[in-house]
Order: structure tokens, then C-alpha cells, then sequence
């Protein structure tokens, strides 16, 4: 059953492969959204069947082939629901499914064939991304891992015929391909390491190894997993190809390069927390260089002037933040944050969309404004997903913000925390800095004539020809501007629902929850089948500081891999056995922990408050401190030069060798040299001994008889 | 009883007597029965060999010789006949232009 979650979208890539030059735009959009619908409701189906399962046993397997067999090596072709993947399927699916009706009003200019090429990529990126949630082992997670990455270059460059989108494509290509090259070196030290790649039964080893005291295999197969899901997940150093990435649709940024394919990083983290949580070091690693990432990108989200860009850094900054609470142990809320992270951004993503749908292609934000009263949906929908990004209490985002935030403080890593603080506050600040710059305020392209020179350039420069965008019929500077078609306007409303619900299922203990989502995916990250394991709600309380891989001290560890019992190593899960702890400790901790909140709401309204200032009363400050700041603001306009120090460091070097030293040495003067002399030489033997060929029937005989009579003699002679 | 020595050497100077007339004349049927003259002095070498050892392999070999030299002939005579309404000459050296 798990098999047709995958394979629906697979067969709607099929059909509008073979079949979309022939099909008309209505139909080969309705495929895409029914198999993607289809696999949303065998998932809905899967997933009820996985939550009437006990707690500890959740997991559904579906064996679908043997795949690789030599020798110790066997690999199957298994796919696995549990908890974890429960999530990610129905993110992946329900908010895949929305994006795709989304897509067919918002490509609806493109010409059929162009239409059906687009969701038969849609289909199979959404085919490919089930794949890595489902698999149950590294290689089959590898397969979705590599195809949602061919899948991201298709769609990044969708409009190819547009340089920028095709030199966007490769680029995230080849940075993936660093990545994945970190990716599969981890799998390598794992099998090493481990002698198999099934994540339980890597989980049930690792899970009785104690945590690496000093820096070790361990640490460092699961920093090169780390490598691989720093270039998927976009974090530091391999960042770079995600902003550029918004070349393509905006609904495929919506789709893959916010609510699923970069989260990819943060998921293969959770699927191997038992691992991970074994590596001290490297989730200190993973959580610096987080915050980090968060720190930066949320300070370049702070100047540009793409409304894409902007929720591109802003997805970076968030993923950073998903890192954090790997980093710190707190792989729920991890993955909760993943979750309503997908909800809101995805309408972000979808929202910005519609304002460029309606703008006919334009994304500077400085050239927006006063957007409120055209574009009602859309802007209330937006406006809803920025309060949750932000952070405000009661919407998706603050619970999971606030969790990572409050697991960071309560874990010790005061540091981390600070900088994660700030990051947050950015996040409130850049985002409605967007808010205001793009719907409040007057519009500013019909002003003066350079901006409006500037406005048409864009409409031309994005017409069909240059491959800019669909929007040109729209010829939106003049007249009325329309707000979202009907099916853009479902998918918006239904993520803002979403936005503002998400977060419920994972509502904290000291304010009256019970963090279902904590209990719910607290199986995926232990070593599976350990019993006795200790879920009461009290202890949970007592070990919402410790790291979630919380290994029970007593019980039988049972590996369905190997299907024996065995007694646990007494050393298994020894440093976390802090479980008892005095009811006064945990008041004083909820208490710790409301303060928390309070200080983290405060901060989401702090940096409504400041953008507000800054950005819709008193521009002219704003615009002062740029200009007083100017080499700061350049450095943040241009992202730190990043692109600029790879393209000297790499980019360059590498050219310069294959330019030079490749090109005109090896390949033009070796290989080209070795070919071209055996063709000359030949020509040039020929040119001598063609000569014998008189055409003389005479000469002919004449040499026959020389050569009989010299092999004659030779054997008479001799 | 005749010696094979004599044999051979009658045999020896009408193979030689060929070989000269294939290279020295310019008509291409002469050509042809030069080399008719060269093959009889084969088949009359075989003969001359299987008759000394006593044998009847040498005149076995000597019909084939006369079968193939016979099929020689016919395709020969066909080309010198094909050759001479393209070119009405039959002298070889003008027939030279298969060649670089």
C-alpha cells in the first residue's frame, strides 16, 4: 500500500510525459492534482492506520523489492511509515497537492506543451521526495535524495531560454552535488561502521555504543551526513544556490525551495537522531552552524529588494533554525518547526506569487506599495503567514519557534540561544518590513520616469520570448490589478488556515497542551523497539532539557532487523538517566519556561514594531542610516560577498586550469595532437605508396610473378 | 620410355613461352591464351609426376585444371568482349583508369 504513495505521482509524470503534447491544459493539470491528490489520501489513510498502532510499535513496512545483493551487502527496496515519516508524508503530499492546484492558474499562459512539461516535473519531484521520506534505508533514501535534486535543476530552469534561470539550475546542481558527495561518504562510513544500512538497524547499533567521548568514526560519518544536508538544506558553507534558485516558478519555490525538498536535510538529521545524538561534536557543529546560518541570512533577508530573495533567506534563516534544534538535541521540535514552517512558508511563497501575478512579473519590492486595497486575499493571507513566521503567540509558528527556543536556553546553550534571539527578531523585521514595503504605503512604479522606464523594462524583459514569466498579457501597470484566480486563492486560504492551526498539535505542557506532536514522533527517534521506555507526561516534563533520544535504563532492546532479543549494554543511555526529578524543579522549570514565552513573543512584536517604524512611518530614517551605514549595507546587499569569494576561489581557479591548462594543453594539444598525427601520418603513407596502384594490367602480372617466384624460392633455398 | 627430365623441361619452356607472351604482347586475347599455354605446362607437369610414381592423381588434377581453365576462358573472352565496345582497342595499357 505504501508503494502507491510514490508511484501515483510517478504515473502522472508518465502521463503528462508521453502524453502532454497532446493534451489540452485543463486535462494535464487535472492529472498532476489528481495523482497528487491520490497519494494525499493514501497517505491520510496510511497515517490513520499508523496512529491506531500502539505507541511504541508504529511503523508500517512495505517490502517492494530486492534491489542490491553482493556478497554481505544486501539492500532492499523497503519503504517505512513511522511517526517521522507520518509527518513529512503529509506535508509533502497535502501541501504538495495545494501547490499544484496553485500551478494551474499560475502557468496557465504558458503554451500547452510547456504546461504538461511543468507538472510532469511537479509530478515526479513529488514522487521523488516520497521516496526519501519513505525509505527505509540509506540507498533508497539516496535515490529520492538524488532525484529531487535533478527535479530542483529541471524546475529551477524551467524558463532556460533566460540565462540567468539556466546558470540558476546548475548552480544549485553542482553545489548539491558537493553535498551529496559528503552524503554518500557518511553512507560509506556507516556501512563501515555499522555493517548495514537500515536506519533501525543502524539506530538499535548505534543506540547501545556509548556517546563518542572524543571525535571519532562516528563523529565523523555523521558530519559528512552533516555536508550532505548542509548543501540540501542550504546551510553555511553551501547556501548559496537556494536564493538564486527563485529563478524558476514562484510556485516551485513555494513547493521545493521552501516547504519540502531543502527540509530534506533536517529530516535525514531526525531519521538518524539515534546516530546523530551518539556524535557530541557534531551536533555541536550542526548546532553553530545553524545559528549561524540563521544569523546571516536573516541580516541579508534584511536589505534586498526581491520579494523572492527575501523569503529565500528567510527560508535559509528558518532552516538554520531547524538545524539549531537538531543541534541541540531537540529533534521534535525540529521537525514540529519543519512542519508549520512548511505551512507558512509555502504561503509566503504562494502569496508573493500572486503579487507577481499580478504585477505582471515584477519582484522589487520598491517598486510595489499600497497593495492592501487590490489584492484583499492575498494580502491577508500573507499578512497571516508573516505573523506566524514572526512568531506572534497563538499562530503555528510561535509554538515551534518558541520549543526550539526554549530547548536551546533549557539545554545550556546560552550562546546558541542569543544568537537564535536574534535571528527571531530579524525574522519578525524583514518580514513585515516586506509586508509593509509591498502592501502598505502608495505604489511607486507610476512615479517618477526613471522607475517607470525601469517598470516597463521588466514587463518587456519577461515576456514569453526572453522566458521571464507568463505575465505579460496581464498589463498590470496600467489598469486594475487583479487579485488571485480562484484556484490560487483556495491554496492561499487553505495554508492560512493551516498557518494559524498547524502549530496545535503542538502545544506546549505549561500552557495547558500535552505536545502531542513531542509523544507522537518520540518513537522515530530512539533506538527502536527499546521498552519501558518512559512516556508518562511527568517525565516528559522532566526531560524536556535532555536530548529526546532519552535510551531507557532496564528492558529488552529487540531488533526487527535481526529479529533476536538481547540484553542492553548497561552503558546504553547511562548519561541521560536524570529521569527522577523533585515536582518543586519542574514548577521552577515551567516557570522558566513561561518567562520564556513571554520574552519571545515580546521579541515578535518588538520586530513588527521596528519594521513598523523603520519601513512604514519613518522611511527617511531608514534611509539615513543606509546612507550613514553604507558599506554596511553594501556588504549585506551583495550577501556578504560569498558568491564573490567562491566565484575567486573555486570557480575561477577551476576555470582558469580547465581554460588553460585542460583545454589548450591536454585536450587541444595532447588528445587533439595524438589524433590528428596518426590521421596525417596515414595520409601521408598513403600519398607514397597509393603510387603502386597504375591500373597496368601488366604491372599487376608482373608483380604477382616477382612475388610467386621470391616465396617459391624461398622455400627452395632456404 | 620417355625421361621425365624431358618432360619437365618441354613442360619448363612452354611455362616460360607464356609468362613472356602474357608480359610482352599488347592484345589482350593473346594475353589470355599465353596463359592457357602456361596452364597446359602445369597440367603437363602433373602428368609427367603422376605417371613416374605411378599414380592416377596427377591426371585427376589435371581435369580440374581443364574445367577451371575452360570457366577462365568463357568469363574472359565475355570481358575482352565487354572491354572492346567500350574502348574498341584491346590493348591493355589503355585500359588503365582503375587506379588513384
Amino acid at each position: 500500500m505504501l508503494r502507491l504513495i510514490p508511484l501515483l505521482p510517478f504515473v502522472g509524470f508518465l502521463i503528462n510525459l508521453s502524453l502532454g503534447r497532446r493534451l489540452s491544459k485543463a486535462v494535464a493539470g487535472a492529472v498532476a492534482c489528481l495523482a497528487m491528490f491520490g497519494a494525499f489520501l493514501v497517505s491520510a489513510w496510511s497515517v490513520w492506520t499508523l496512529v491506531q498502532m500502539a505507541p511504541d510499535s508504529r511503523g508500517i513496512v512495505d517490502q517492494v523489492a530486492p534491489w542490491i545483493e553482493s556478497g554481505a551487502l544486501s539492500i532492499p527496496f523497503t519503504l517505512r511509515l513511522d511517526p517521522l515519516g507520518a509527518v513529512m508524508v503529509l506535508v509533502v503530499t497535502g501541501i504538495g497537492f495545494l501547490i499544484h492546484l496553485y500551478s494551474t492558474a499560475y502557468m496557465h499562459e504558458e503554451r500547452a506543451s510547456e504546461y504538461a512539461r511543468y507538472f510532469s516535473y511537479l509530478n515526479l519531484f513529488a514522487s521523488f521526495m516520497l521516496v526519501l521520506v519513505l525509505g527505509a534505508n540509506f540507498p533508497v533514501m539516496f535515490v529520492g535524495w538524488e532525484g529531487v535534486g535533478l527535479c530542483s535543476y529541471l524546475l529551477i530552469g524551467f524558463w532556460f531560454s533566460k540565462k540567468s534561470a539556466s546558470d540558476a539550475g546548475k548552480k544549485a546542481f553542482i553545489v548539491n552535488r558537493v553535498g551529496d558527495f559528503g552524503f554518500l561518504l557518511g553512507m560509506f562510513m556507516v556501512w563501515v561502521q555499522f555493517g548495514t544500512l537500515d536506519f533501525q538497524a543502524v539506530a538499535h547499533q548505534a543506540g547501545q555504543l556509548p556517546p563518542e567521548a572524543v571525535f571519532g568514526t562516528l563523529s565523523i560519518a555523521t558530519l559528512l551526513l552533516f555536508v550532505g544536508a548542509t548543501g540540501k538544506s542550504a546551510q553555511i558553507p553551501l547556501h548559496v544556490w537556494l536564493p538564486d534558485a527563485m529563478e524558476g516558478p514562484t510556485p516551485v519555490s513555494a513547493l521545493i525551495h521552501a516547504a519540502t525538498m531543502v527540509t530534506a536535510g533536517v529530516y535525514m538529521i531526525g531519521r538518524n537522531a539515534v546516530l546523530f545524538s551518539h556524535a557530541p561534536e557534531t551536533m555541536a557543529v550542526i548546532a553553530g552552524i545553524g545559528v549561524a546560518t540563521a544569523l546571516m541570512a536573516g541580516t541579508i533577508g534584511l536589505v534586498q529588494n526581491d520579494i523572492k530573495r527575501v523569503l529565500a533567506y528567510s527560508t535559509v534563516s528558518q532552516l538554520g533554525l531547524m538545524f539549531v534544534a537538531m543541534g541541540v538535541g531537540a529533534f521534535a521540535a525540529g521537525i514540529f518547526h519543519l512542519y508549520t514552517h512548511a505551512f507558512f512558508k509555502a504561503l509566503l511563497f504562494l502569496g508573493s506569487g500572486a503579487v507577481i501575478h499580478a504585477l505582471a512579473g515584477e519582484q522589487d519590492i520598491r517598486k510595489m506599495g499600497g497593495l492592501r486595497r487590490e489584492l484583499p486575499i492575498t494580502y491577508w493571507t500573507f499578512l497571516i503567514g508573516s505573523l506566524a513566521i514572526a512568531g506572534v503567540p497563538l499562530l503555528s509558528g510561535f509554538f515551534s519557534k518558541d520549543e526550539i527556543l526554549w530547548k536551546a536556553f533549557s539545554g545550556g546553550h546560552t550562546t546558541v540561544w542569543v544568537v537564535a534571539v536574534i535571528a527571531s527578531l530579524l525574522t519578525a523585521t524583514y518580514m513585515f518590513r516586506l509586508v509593509f514595503l509591498t502592501f502598505h504605503g502608495k505604489r511607486a512604479s507610476a512615479g517618477s520616469g526613471e522607475h517607470a522606464a525601469g517598470a516597463s523594462h521588466a514587463v518587456a524583459g519577461h515576456d514569453q520570448a526572453s522566458g521571464g514569466g507568463p505575465h505579460d498579457a496581464h498589463g498590470a501597470n496600467a489598469g486594475r490589478l487583479h487579485d488571485a484566480p480562484p484556484a490560487m486563492a483556495i491554496a492561499l486560504i487553505v495554508l492560512a488556515v493551516g498557518s494559524v492551526a498547524a502549530g496545535y498539535i503542538g502545544v506546549p505542557v505549561v500552557i495547558g497542551g500535552s505536545n502531542r506532536i513531542e509523544h507522537f514522533l518520540a518513537p522515530s527517534f530512539e533506538p527502536p523497539g527499546s521498552e519501558g521506555r518512559l512516556v508518562s507526561a511527568e517525565t516528559y516534563r522532566a526531560q524536556t532539557g535532555a536530548p529526546a533520544t532519552a535510551v531507557s535504563p532496564t528492558g529488552a532492546v529487540v531488533s526487527p532487523a535481526e529479529g533476536r532479543a538481547e540484553a542492553p549494554p548497561t552503558t546504553a543511555g547511562a548519561s541521560h538517566a536524570e529521569a527522577i526529578t523533585s515536582p518543586e524543579a519542574v514548577a521552577e522549570e515551567h516557570a522558566s519556561e513561561l518567562k520564556l514565552m513571554a520574552f519571545s513573543s515580546g521579541i515578535a512584536f518588538a520586530g513588527i514594531g521596528l519594521a513598523m517604524f523603520f519601513f512604514l512611518r519613518r522611511r527617511d530614517v531608514t534611509d539615513r542610516i543606509a546612507a550613514r551605514l553604507a558599506g554596511l549595507n553594501r556588504v549585506l546587499l551583495n550577501k556578504y560577498f560569498i558568491d564573490e569569494a567562491y566565484d575567486a576561489v573555486i570557480v575561477q581557479p577551476i576555470y582558469r586550469v580547465s581554460e588553460r591548462g585542460l583545454w589548450t594543453i591536454v585536450d587541444a594539444g595532447l588528445i587533439d595532437g595524438a589524433v590528428n598525427t596518426a590521421g596525417e601520418s596515414v595520409g601521408g603513407w598513403s600519398a607514397v605508396l597509393r603510387r603502386l596502384q597504375t591500373g597496368s594490367i601488366r604491372a599487376y602480372a608482373l608483380s604477382i610473378f616477382v612475388g610467386v617466384v621470391v616465396i617459391l624460392g624461398y622455400y627452395v633455398w632456404r | 620410355m620417355v625421361r621425365l627430365e624431358y618432360y619437365l623441361i618441354l613442360s619448363a619452356i612452354l611455362f616460360a613461352t607464356g609468362t613472356v607472351g602474357v608480359f610482352l604482347r599488347r592484345n589482350v586475347i593473346t594475353m589470355l591464351l599465353s596463359i592457357e599455354v602456361m596452364l597446359n605446362a602445369v597440367n603437363l607437369t602433373f602428368i609427367a609426376f603422376g605417371r613416374s610414381i605411378g599414380s592416377a592423381d596427377g591426371q585427376v588434377i589435371m581435369f580440374f585444371v581443364v574445367t577451371v581453365a575452360a570457366a577462365e576462358a568463357a568469363v574472359g573472352l565475355a570481358l575482352v568482349i565487354a572491354l572492346f565496345r567500350h574502348r574498341e582497342t584491346l590493348n591493355p595499357d589503355v585500359f588503365t583508369s582503375l587506379k588513384w
